[in-house]
């Protein structure tokens, strides 16, 4: 395979954002619709911190809401599509950086990575 | 309120949030925020968590834009990311444990250096000086295009542009807001890269920053689907239909006007933050 240019690996990072934020406003946008199946409900009070539900606030819960269709759960798995984005464009680079042979930018990346998913897994303790 | 009336009138704010964001070139974030707390009266914790969430919109939707001038740089962007995620995890930590009071004056102080930093835009070209030798081992250089042809640069006083991103990101995370100005201001005043350079590469940045925080913020809870939802896809069109806008129209006057609606937000937040209103 030849090695990707700095300009072309760009170009592909930025087609990959633009997917997974065209996808995560989809499903944002369905969970959205669903929500305003019944307009006419008060919203929560929102003037004090509660906390969002504990079964929308990991990323299991959140799957699971998702797939059964629930209307919020919908919203956050969106919001999660979204989240991961940059995440996966951190991937791209590592991936063009090893075809480039650019051992230092590999192991930067790699840093920037495992710093993400620290936050993503172990963000509630 | 009715779930329909708060929705409509959150999209609606969040398209004027995102276009005053894309025209300043400060993002959706730093007007999101005040309006939510201050207009809806939405506790900040729930506001922060909205804007980070449409700040990886923003940011993630403009890279097409950005990457087709070919002037952002992945390895300065790359490097300096290691300084804004850690930084980024810091302040998603400080965010609980911090009054909303603070987190409202800090919020107001950062909105006044944004705006000044927006008034100010370009920065002027500084005399070099020698090249900084972490600088060449991180080959933190690049050319970009001139109307007198390809001109070379190479990052200066890389320790101090690394602390200044730090900061950034702690902002960013303890806030919510893509903190560009900061960035930016690290890229093109500590590090001396070129202004256009150090916006485009910041525009790259924000994205991998926020979502440091933004799974901290997500496990808090912090991130409720029924503010979030009008908050980013609102922002979002906002930031698209201000891109395309801002191509046409001179920008100059429009950027003292939102200067000064952003002047007064900072003040208002500050001033709500000693009163104990937020």
């Amino acid at each position: 395979m030849p090695k990707p240019t700095d300009k072309e690996l760009d170009c592909t990072i930025a087609k990959m954002l633009k997917f997974g934020v065209s996808v995560a406003a989809l499903v944002v946008l369905a969970g959205g619709l669903m929500l305003l199946r019944h307009p006419l409900l008060t919203i929560p009070d929102y003037s004090h911190f509660h906390a969002v539900d504990a079964s929308l606030r990991s990323i299991k819960g959140i799957t699971a809401a998702a797939f059964h269709l629930n209307p919020r759960g919908l919203v956050q798995f969106g919001l999660i599509i979204l989240i991961a984005t940059p995440i996966a464009r951190v991937v791209f680079c590592i991936v063009g950086f090893i075809r480039q042979k650019d051992q230092l930018y590999t192991g930067i990346s790699a840093v920037v990575l495992i710093i993400l998913l620290y936050s993503l897994t172990k963000g509630a303790h | 309120m009715s779930i329909l009336a708060f929705t409509s009138l959150l999209f609606g704010t969040s398209v004027l949030a995102g276009l005053l964001g894309a025209l300043t070139g400060l993002g959706g974030g730093v007007v999101i925020v005040p309006v939510l707390t201050l207009l809806f009266k939405v506790d900040i914790r729930y506001a922060i968590g909205a804007s980070l969430v449409s700040v990886i919109a923003t940011s993630s939707g403009a890279a097409v834009a950005y990457v087709r001038e070919g002037l952002s740089n992945i390895r300065v962007g790359m490097f300096l990311e290691v300084a804004t995620t850690l930084g980024a995890l810091l302040g998603a930590y400080l965010t609980a444990r911090i009054s909303s009071h603070w987190i409202a004056i800090v919020f107001g102080v950062v909105l006044l250096f944004s705006a000044a930093a927006s008034i100010r835009g370009k920065y002027e070209e500084l005399p070099k000086t020698t090249p900084n030798p972490l600088a060449t081992t991180l080959r933190l250089h690049g050319c970009y295009p001139t109307p007198q042809g390809e001109k070379r640069y190479t990052a200066e006083r890389v320790p101090l542009g690394f602390g200044i991103m730090f900061g950034a990101g702690t902002l960013s995370g303890l806030l919510g807001i893509g903190s560009g100005a900061v960035k930016v201001l690290a890229m093109d005043q500590a590090m001396k890269l070129p202004f256009k350079v150090s916006t485009t590469t910041s525009n790259f940045m924000i994205g991998v920053t926020a979502a440091a925080s933004a799974g901290i913020y997500l496990a808090r809870g912090y991130i409720d689907p029924m503010i979030a939802m009008p908050v980013m896809l609102g922002v979002l069109a906002g930031a698209l239909i201000g891109t395309r806008i801002l191509v046409k129209v001179h920008t100059h006057t429009l950027k003292i006007i939102f200067g000064l609606v952003i002047v007064i937000l900072g003040c208002e937040m500050i001033y709500s933050g000693f009163s104990g209103r937020i």
